[in-house]
């Protein structure tokens, strides 16, 4: 699922301090996962505002709200009656929900009240880690099912590098090597003879290179 | 024995239930300080929800921190539930210490409104 954190509060403040109507909107999607987009967020955000600007003698209104889904068009029409009562919206989904509502509802002023970090895993909870970057050409077949774009600092696709030292990789030694890990997977499964047959060249046009990406599925659509 | 009267009280099955939101909508609804009074660290009867407990009380004091608000208004006391003396002693210390910070900032000055979006 897409990771995130929450931004400092006191970026938000600034962003929102000349409004006198707040919504806060989480989604309870991935970033109610990772516990820093959803209801419980909401909530907390929104009683953190009011006593914020409550000790400044501010007059504000904070409305509260967490949507199914940031990322699709009927869960944010749930709003379309209502937002018209705010000034701004404070959005706690990821990236692209933040973007989605400013789209949808394009008067309205919408920022961001989390930082999106990354496609991952629950480790335990409160714990998430990266496993994934989107590339758009998944080559987990060949690699154990250890992703060297996401788990490699260096996104080599033969690895490992000189950096990597007694199973870590030089970025940080709490940071397992990649290929290591690939390389100790492979070895279970008694496939390392594909350490024989290099990956070749990676078309990274799938990736962000190629720009912005979009995805058609004709048999879904209506 | 005796411990302040103007503590009120909120019973919980253990202190792993009090969640962040409920000590920010203590403050927020104009209390002027809040402590958690867990079991000793390791007497957890549900193994470790006065160490969850803990982990909540020192994010809330660091949000508070973070808009402007003494953190010392938020405290995390472990006892045993047979430390009758001891729950009216700290009960004592945390009434002194938010005399000593003053009533609830939000509550003197905040005319903040809540509604459902």
């Amino acid at each position: 699922m897409i990771m995130a954190k929450p931004k400092p509060i006191e970026e938000i403040i600034n962003e929102i301090k000349n409004f006198d109507n707040i919504l806060v909107a989480g989604c309870n999607g991935c970033v109610a996962v990772c516990e820093a987009g959803g209801l419980k967020e909401v909530e907390i955000l929104a009683s953190a505002l009011r006593m914020y600007f409550g000790n400044q003698q501010k007059k504000i209104e904070i409305g509260e709200v967490s949507l199914t889904r940031q990322c699709d068009k009927e869960y944010l029409a749930e709003l379309k009656d209502r937002i018209g009562a705010y000034d701004a919206v404070v959005s706690i989904a990821c990236g692209a929900g933040v973007q989605f509502m400013a789209e949808m509802y394009n008067k309205m002023r919408v920022f961001p009240g989390v930082n999106t970090c990354f496609i991952g895993v629950t480790d335990e909870k409160g714990v998430w880690s990266e496993r994934c970057q989107a590339c758009g050409a998944c080559i987990l077949a060949s690699t154990g099912g250890i992703c060297p774009v996401a788990r490699c600092s260096k996104r080599i696709l033969n690895g490992p590098c000189g950096g990597s030292s007694n199973g870590k990789c030089e970025i940080d030694k709490e940071v397992p090597c990649g290929w290591q890990l690939i390389y100790d997977r492979l070895k279970e499964l008694g496939e390392l003879w594909r350490f024989e047959e290099p990956t070749t060249t990676k078309d990274w046009l799938t990736s962000r290179d190629g720009g912005p990406r979009k995805l058609f599925k004709e048999a879904s659509q209506i | 024995m005796t411990y302040p009267s103007n503590i009120r009280i909120v019973k919980v099955p253990c202190t792993g239930r009090v969640a962040i939101i409920h000590l920010m909508k203590t403050l927020e609804k104009g209390a002027d300080g809040v402590f958690v009074a867990g079991c000793m660290e390791g007497d957890c009867h549900f193994q470790e929800g006065n160490l969850r407990a803990k982990k909540r009380v020192a994010y809330v004091r660091q949000l508070l921190e973070s808009i402007g608000m003494e953190p010392d208004r938020v405290a995390m006391y472990n006892l045993s539930s047979g430390e009758g003396p001891r729950f009216a002693e700290i009960s004592r210390e945390m009434t002194d210490k938010i005399r000593q910070l003053g009533p609830n900032p939000v509550r003197v000055k905040g005319e903040t409104k809540e509604r459902a979006a």
